[in-house]
């Protein structure tokens, strides 16, 4: 019944909110369309889901929180950024303008991640961060500079694993059970929703990172964003994915060097 | 053919028991195998090297979206959750499932949904419950459950949990599951 009733509900989603969510990879999305439903009270079956989509925006914007809610971190696999510090900031000290695009940034982590280390590195006054997703509820709470204290251990020791030069508290002012980021680590982002599955490029960037945003998408959808990113990227700007993707089976394989392979940056060479 | 995937799931003390699994692999086992360790996020490729060394086959983490092909031993990288899609691996990145990532459960349950009789899943040492519903499902589907004997598992707690959940499921010595799987994947070749 489901492989009925799935279809049913993507198609009856892109028809009523324009969110497309039909070339999203299919083991990931049913069980997400299943925890949305358990949220639901009274909700039994995929039809009966699809039914108070269609009649209640909330209903479509608790979906979409479901979608797009992912697990995220400061500087999320350290050596990451410790490749990014050592093998790409420094061709950044010649550039005038330094523009950085984070695709499908969530609640803004890893954007604050990079703009510390920008910030270490002497940069972040000429840098623009484009933080952007899908879902604008995200986007806020990341504007709000604001993160559960209790992570903060985590994040101190991905801080000191990733070659970070000062002491991690020093970046925010703790108050209950939440820290806030200081004000200067967010005056050169700016936030704006984005849909990778359906917008355009709208800029040239020195860097893009997409990290584990892709693995929710299909290989038809996957090409489509690689697609989206190669025409967002110079001849000699960077790509950062996750550690488990990869370029390779994409058309644009052949497009890209390899800047650091173990933590999958890329950059642009044609 | 009659089996298409081997999953396997192991937690605490797993890292012994996998070598005593894989090591008994001859480098002309043919069916595929894709392994949960839990671990923790930032785990590197040490578990890929240590594994490695044991194993006639090629141990590799897995990308997203790598086709499944035969021969090959795939391992969940840290801080995903590996799944089954159709011919292929997905990875997410979604919170813990019953407090694990890589969670076995999603592995098992997603292999099973694609694979039905012909998956064979295998519960190795481990605390915990992880991997206990999945290997049911692959019961339940028509597939083959082998769990770790307590005899041999580091960690009872897990084999104890699918046992529990299962009702045929064959207990087998760690260095009688290694032969055992060989005997299926050679029962392919004959019929």
């Amino acid at each position: 019944m489901e492989t009925i009733e799935l279809p049913l509900l993507l198609e009856a989603m892109v028809q009523r909110y324009g969110y497309d969510f039909r070339d999203y990879a299919p083991a990931s999305l049913k069980r997400r369309v299943h925890l949305a439903m358990q949220r639901e009270q009274g909700v039994h079956t995929i039809s009966a889901y699809q039914d108070r989509v269609l009649h209640d925006p909330e209903t479509m914007a608790r979906f979409l929180d479901v979608v797009s809610v992912d697990v995220t971190a400061m500087f999320r696999d350290p050596a990451f950024y410790k490749a990014l510090r050592d093998k790409v900031v420094p061709a950044w000290r010649e550039l005038p303008l330094l523009r950085v695009w984070h695709a499908g940034c969530a609640t803004g982590e890893e954007v604050y991640s990079m703009a510390i280390m920008l910030h270490e590195e002497e940069l972040l006054d000429k840098a623009r961060l484009y933080a952007t997703d899908i879902n604008q509820r995200l986007l806020e709470q990341g504007k709000g500079r604001i993160f559960a204290i209790k992570k903060m251990k985590d994040y101190t020791n991905n801080y000191q694993k990733a070659g970070g030069k000062s002491v991690f508290s020093d970046y925010y002012t703790a108050r209950h059970d939440d820290v806030i980021l200081r004000a200067f680590l967010g005056k050169n982002i700016v936030w704006a929703e984005h849909n990778l599955v359906s917008d355009s490029s709208f800029n040239e960037f020195h860097m893009v990172l997409c990290r584990n945003v892709m693995i929710y998408f299909n290989r038809k959808l996957q090409d489509r964003v690689h697609r989206l990113i190669y025409d967002s990227l110079p001849v000699g700007g960077v790509l950062g994915l996750g550690h488990g993707e990869s370029l390779q089976l994409t058309p644009y394989e052949n497009c890209y060097e390899v800047v650091d392979r173990a933590v999958k940056l890329f950059r642009k060479i044609r | 053919m009659k089996y298409g995937l081997v999953v396997i799931g192991a937690s605490l003390g797993g890292l012994n028991s996998l070598r005593g699994v894989l090591s008994a692999l001859p480098g002309t086992f043919r069916l595929p195998v894709a392994i949960v360790q839990h671990r923790s996020s930032d785990a590197d490729d040490t578990l890929q090297f240590l594994l490695q060394k044991e194993c006639a086959r090629l141990v590799r983490e897995v990308e997203d979206k790598e086709a499944i092909i035969p021969g090959k031993i795939y391992l969940a990288p840290g801080g995903y959750h590996l799944m089954v899609e159709e011919d292929h691996f997905a990875l997410s990145t979604e919170a813990a499932v019953n407090h694990a990532q890589p969670s076995i459960d999603l592995l098992f349950k997603t292999a099973a949904e694609h694979f039905g009789p012909r998956v064979i899943g295998v519960v190795l040492t481990g605390t915990g419950t992880d991997g206990a519903l999945g290997l049911a499902e692959i019961e339940h589907g028509g597939g083959v459950a082998l769990i770790e004997s307590r005899q041999t598992a580091f960690a009872q707690e897990m084999p104890a949990a699918a046992i529990e959940a299962t009702r045929h499921a064959i207990e087998l010595k760690l260095e009688e599951i290694g032969p055992y799987l060989v005997k299926l994947d050679r029962e392919q070749e004959a019929g």
